[in-house]
């Protein structure tokens, strides 16, 4: 039981940072952004490759974080500069990048088995391998959380969050919208690369299918993360994505536990959104909302 | 300060949907101007406001403000001269943002965006003081959300916004157009209030001809994607509904049909 608990909280923690991810695209600049599918199987990708030609896994790790920035940056390009629609700019990087993943990788699947890790420096301060990918799953989140509070607190930040709110208005105040969401995107497949390169190592292998249905798993987080932990300020927003990525995870381990095949899973995770997503016109179709007349209206 | 040259404007060229929105529309205006744009429904008035504001791009013709040719700027580089206020109040200010992350922004028109806080102490004292001056009770309200303000609030914030660094130049697109009377008069003064304040340069555009001959210091008058009347200093002050109506009919051969205009 706490060994299952222990596992979900471990992944969950490298499954944060996509989140983020996920949460700065789709909440943020209010853009469902599919590049991810592709840039957190980069992440993986890359840092394997990496760490297999004999790099220092933090140097790999920094390298996939790159990597998906740059795959931001593509469908930022594309969605401003060549004014495709976001869900089909993002479309397009995540088959160019199934096709680049490949490349990277060599082959379809790379094993990390006894190579060294980032994992591996807390190993050999005693620590056991679940829990320093804990402690260093932790810190990264941390290290991002804090780098993200900051950074949408700028003015860079604040005009960032404007934009996927009001580009009109953020346009005539004087900013470049196509900036800000190239910007918004960069960070975030960064963040959900980063999150992939870490999620190979845990697991020991990069594979070209493991992004496949991950924008639902990260849409599953943020929506668990907000309906569970509130949004009560800023901070805790961004703290309550990494315990919803937790939490999505402790419930897979349990639905998995209680016998649901794992091929079932991507099944189970798109219902479980759908539900969430619908959640707003479930509650008014059973509880129509009232009205009510004010005097003097 | 605004000069507009010999503008032209095709919505769908080449189409059975063509529409000329603007011809051969030019404008001269001077420092202090305060001008308003009256026509009815699909006369170009808002078009005319958004080719100044770089919305659109024009099809011919320059666009000069504060001595800058910005005939091929973008939106947000012109945006930098310029302060606007439109129809939808809700298109002015960032809803899920809080009333002083929108001033912010606003402040900062004009001047590079780095990695400084959005926000600093020293600002929130002066927005304090700007909005208990306003008198609408919002100095209380810097860390409410935009979008749980009433629309006169909005549209009163969107005007705060756009004026709280000095424009070269004030595009208001029928910015009561959407408020109840009541709010629309208020909104209204507020408007002359800032402007004769702060001594803006103007262009008003509205559907309302009682406010069109009481507000600013010109009357311009469109149809059909033309300037068709110029109406300016005492002559100005001595118009009436009555005449302006005359007017239009006689440069424009048609009478004057537009509901919301003559129901107001």
């Amino acid at each position: 039981m706490l060994e299952i608990i222990k596992g979900a909280v471990s992944l969950g923690l490298l499954w944060a940072m996509m989140t983020i991810g996920v949460y700065i695209s789709y909440r943020i600049l209010a853009i469902a952004d599919l590049t991810v599918e592709g840039s957190i199987t980069l992440g993986a990708a890359i840092a394997a490759q990496a760490i297999t030609i004999g790099l220092n896994p933090y140097i790999a790790t920094g390298i996939s974080l790159l990597g998906g920035m740059a795959a931001g940056l593509v469908t930022g390009l594309l969605h401003t500069k060549l004014r495709i629609p976001a869900l089909l700019s993002g479309i397009l990087t995540m088959i160019a990048l199934y096709s680049i993943n490949l490349r990277v990788l060599g082959k379809a699947s790379l094993s990390l088995l006894r190579m060294e890790t980032v994992y591996t420096v807390f190993e050999r301060l005693g620590l056991e391998f679940s829990w320093a990918v804990i402690v260093l799953g932790f810190l990264s989140v941390s290290i991002v959380i804090c780098f993200l509070y900051w950074f949408f607190g700028t003015e860079i930040g604040c005009a960032i969050r404007a934009t996927g709110n009001n580009p009109n208005m953020v346009r005539a105040q004087g900013i470049n919208t196509n900036t800000m969401i190239i910007i918004g995107l960069v960070i975030s497949n960064g963040l959900v690369a980063l999150s992939g390169a870490l999620i190979a190592q845990n697991q020991t292998f990069a594979d070209v299918q493991m992004g496949t249905g991950s924008i639902v798993i990260g849409l599953a987080s943020v929506i668990i993360g907000e309906v569970l932990f509130g949004k009560r300020n800023y901070f805790l927003r961004l703290t309550s994505l990494a315990m919803g990525a937790i939490t999505y995870r402790i419930i897979i381990a349990f639905v998995l536990k209680l016998g649901m095949h794992s091929n079932d899973l991507k099944l189970f995770t798109a219902i479980t959104v759908a539900i969430a997503l619908a959640l707003p016109i479930i509650k008014d179709y059973l509880n129509p909302p009232k009205i009510t007349v004010e005097e003097g209206e | 300060m605004l000069k507009v040259d010999r503008i032209y404007k095709v919505f769908n060229p080449g189409t059975v949907n063509q529409k000329i929105a603007l011809r051969d529309v030019s404008i001269q205006m001077e420092e202090g101007d305060f001008v308003t744009l009256i026509g009815g429904n699909g006369a170009g008035k808002s078009t005319l406001l958004n080719c100044v504001a770089g919305v659109y791009g024009v099809d011919k013709g320059t666009i000069n403000i504060a001595g800058t040719d910005v005939t091929k700027l973008p939106e947000h580089k012109r945006a930098t001269m310029l302060g606007r206020v439109f129809q939808n109040p809700m298109m002015g200010t960032a809803s899920d943002m809080i009333l002083e992350e929108n001033l912010a922004l606003a402040l900062r028109r004009g001047q590079p965006r780095g990695l400084k806080w959005g926000i600093t102490n020293k600002e929130r004292e002066t927005y304090r003081q700007i909005l208990s001056h306003l008198d609408l009770g919002l100095e209380d309200r810097l860390h409410t959300k935009v979008g749980l303000l009433s629309g006169g609030q909005r549209q009163a914030i969107t005007l705060l916004m756009a004026t709280i660094k000095k424009p070269k130049l004030l595009l208001l697109d029928e910015h009561t157009a959407a408020l109840d009377p009541k709010t629309a008069e208020r909104v209204l003064s507020m408007t002359d209030q800032l402007i004769n304040e702060n001594n803006l340069t103007v262009m008003m555009v509205t559907h309302n001809m009682r406010d069109a001959i009481k507000f600013g210091n010109r009357l311009l008058m469109m149809h059909d994607g033309r300037i068709i009347l110029d109406i300016k200093g005492d002559e100005k002050k001595k118009l009436t509904v009555e005449s302006l109506l005359k007017r239009f009919g006689a440069a424009s051969g048609e009478e004057f049909t537009y509901d919301r205009t003559l129901l107001s």
